[in-house]
């Protein structure tokens, strides 16, 4: 950059002009759009019971009554619900990662045989799919109902990821390979020392993509587990709270109300299920690479 | 080598030679392919025994006999679902939803690309992103809650709200068309931040050069943004325009099941969960099966439809 355009650039960049607030004011109102429901539901599951029943809570807590999170913290069955899912979202995750880097690596060979059919293979599942029904009866048949494995093997391999993928790993100069390979090491061998060191950043964001759909699924959970003990915490929760907030909200007026959960532990409950994915967030914030996103679209 | 010239006939000779190259590829590759191995019984397994799975579509399916036992009878399943009123309910929905999120969601995450791309404070810009970015990795349940908490008519924030300046409460999840507004916001709730990702990595491509020759002629930031920002964005626009207009037959089951409710089953009962409650929860699997696949076949005929439209226009397309 020439010297004048430079400071032409500074120039401007130190004007703040009514256009530079206006959009800042739009974008500070979509911001505080996304945190107030979170604001909320803290506010809610700490407040006391009575300021909840007459409706004082908004997004500061009223008197500050740790009950609730008691009473979740007690409940054996959340807690069990709980290291159960990051037990599955941690094996889903090595296991997804493990399989769509063997399966990325050698569609990036241009003279591998056959590559063009294995990707048609993989691309299609991406538009056409068997359906619901069907996979439901593939899992019974292999005898996977009410087991774990039937919330990790389906879903083991995003065609989509896997793309992302490969995409990565085909931008990676092919000259740093082959003197890999001058040097006597094998395909294998050039993969685990060479290419995926260089794949930090799409590895890492990957890994949050495969983690956050276990983590967060339950539509599976919803059709194969029927055995409780079993429950991810998403499906533990639909239980749990949703259930009595559906009822809540259409029962007939007057109608029992004995079996509904307080507000509070609700409130607590859907916390406790959202803390862990507010924990890992913003350190794994920093590898959305831009760059990783526009490769899938043109893959 | 010596083996090829022993065996004299020129033909036998080639054939040899095909096969040392043959085993020389594999020989070079076989790791590879070793590699290839798990991936593809998956893909196999997981993907395409499903899809000959649909084939008790055109079968009375009996659990206990398999599809090999099972008898078959035509398009009779079909037949059935079409005379069905649930079968048009469910398709008008699942077109309305997805045509509400088309001309709502889909430009939300665009306006808001171009608007985070003229913020100038960089921590701004940062702390801006991460906000926006998180309701994406919230689950569906999650949201569900949250969305009984603040629009609920029993105590929800904003109903409260509403009631305490001395208006009636409205029905937000319980009227038909008041759901509709709460279906859609809450889908650009949850996407419209993550989705402008994608647009601001196709707006880092544009040459910074042309913002600076459009700064000499005097150009404001309106006319930047249509002239240089907007058509530098234009061929990400038209992908994702083509897959969601692919999509258009085709509904989460998660976002649709966890929002709905009785009260407002005329709008919320979709494709998705018409086949959960008509194949899992009563077990008519061959009516839902065909229900499936007519969905399967119909999005598949609309994702070629739209990228042949998209490559006419000379667009890239998506394959």
């Amino acid at each position: 950059m020439t010297n004048v355009t430079a400071t032409a650039t500074r120039r401007k960049l130190s004007r703040v002009r009514p256009s530079d607030i206006a959009i800042m004011a739009v974008i500070g109102v979509a911001m505080l759009i996304c945190l107030i429901p979170f604001l909320h539901i803290v506010a809610v599951s700490l407040s006391t019971k009575d300021a909840i029943l007459s409706d004082r809570v908004t997004i500061w807590p009223q008197g500050w009554d740790w009950h609730a999170y008691e009473v979740v913290f007690s409940d054996s069955r959340m807690l069990r619900s709980m290291g159960l899912t990051i037990f599955l979202t941690v094996s889903f995750t090595i296991i997804s990662m493990i399989m769509s880097i063997c399966a990325a690596y050698p569609l990036t060979k241009e003279r591998l045989k056959g590559r063009s059919f294995f990707m048609l293979i993989i691309v299609f599942t991406m538009f056409f799919s068997g359906g619901i029904i069907p996979d439901y009866l593939l899992i019974k048949q292999l005898g996977l109902l009410d087991s774990l494995w039937s919330l990790i093997l389906p879903g083991m391999i995003s065609a989509f990821n896997l793309i992302i993928l490969r995409t990565f790993f085909s931008s990676i100069p092919e000259s740093l390979e082959e003197s890999a390979h001058l040097d006597g090491s094998s395909h294998i061998g050039t993969l685990i020392r060479i290419v995926l060191p260089l794949s930090m950043p799409v590895l890492a964001t990957l890994s949050l993509f495969y983690a956050v759909s276990r983590w967060n699924g339950f539509m599976d959970a919803l059709f194969y587990i029927t055995n409780s003990e079993l429950y991810p915490i998403q499906l533990k929760l639909y239980q749990v709270v949703m259930n009595s907030m559906v009822t809540d909200l259409t029962a007939q007026e007057g109608a029992s109300q004995a079996e509904l959960l307080p507000e509070g532990i609700k409130a607590a409950s859907i916390m406790f299920a959202t803390v862990p994915i507010l924990l890992v967030y913003p350190w794994l914030q920093r590898y959305f690479v831009s760059g990783v996103m526009i490769g899938a679209v043109k893959g | 080598m010596d083996q090829i010239i022993d065996q004299g006939s020129p033909t036998a000779e080639l054939r040899t030679a095909s096969k040392i190259r043959k085993s020389r590829w594999f020989r070079r590759d076989y790791q590879l392919y070793f590699l290839l191995i798990l991936p593809i019984v998956y893909f196999i397994l997981f993907k395409y025994v499903p899809m000959y799975g649909t084939a008790i579509a055109f079968q009375d399916y009996n659990l206990f006999k398999g599809i090999s036992g099972s008898e078959w009878v035509g398009f009779e399943n079909f037949t059935q679902l079409f005379a069905m009123s649930q079968f048009y309910q469910v398709v008008r929905n699942t077109l309305l939803l997805n045509l509400l999120d088309l001309l709502f969601s889909f430009p939300a995450p665009i306006l808001l690309a171009l608007l985070l791309n003229e913020l100038r404070v960089v921590w701004f810009k940062k702390t801006a992103q991460t906000l926006l970015y998180l309701p994406h990795f919230i689950s569906w349940i999650i949201i569900g809650g949250l969305v009984y908490q603040i629009f609920s008519n029993k105590g929800g924030l904003l109903n409260n709200l509403i009631t305490s300046l001395g208006f009636e409460a409205v029905p937000f999840l319980t009227e038909k068309n008041h759901w509709l507004f709460v279906y859609l916001g809450t889908g650009i709730w949850q996407s419209a931040g993550w989705g402008t990702i994608i647009y601001l990595a196709a707006l880092t491509g544009i040459n910074r050069e042309l913002y600076e020759a459009a700064d000499v002629d005097g150009a404001g930031r309106l006319k930047k943004m249509r002239h240089i920002t907007l058509p530098g964005i234009r061929s990400t626009i038209v992908v994702m325009l083509i897959m969601q207009l692919g999509h258009i037959m085709t509904i989460g089951f998660e976002r649709p099941f966890v929002m709905g409710n009785t009260l407002v089953m005329d709008y919320s009962e979709v494709i998705s969960t018409f086949v959960y409650k008509a194949g899992l929860q009563s077990a008519q699997f061959s009516l839902a099966t065909a229900m499936g696949l007519f969905q399967a076949l119909v999005g598949l005929i609309f994702v070629v439809g739209a990228n042949t439209i998209a490559k006419r226009m000379g667009e890239q397309g998506i394959y």
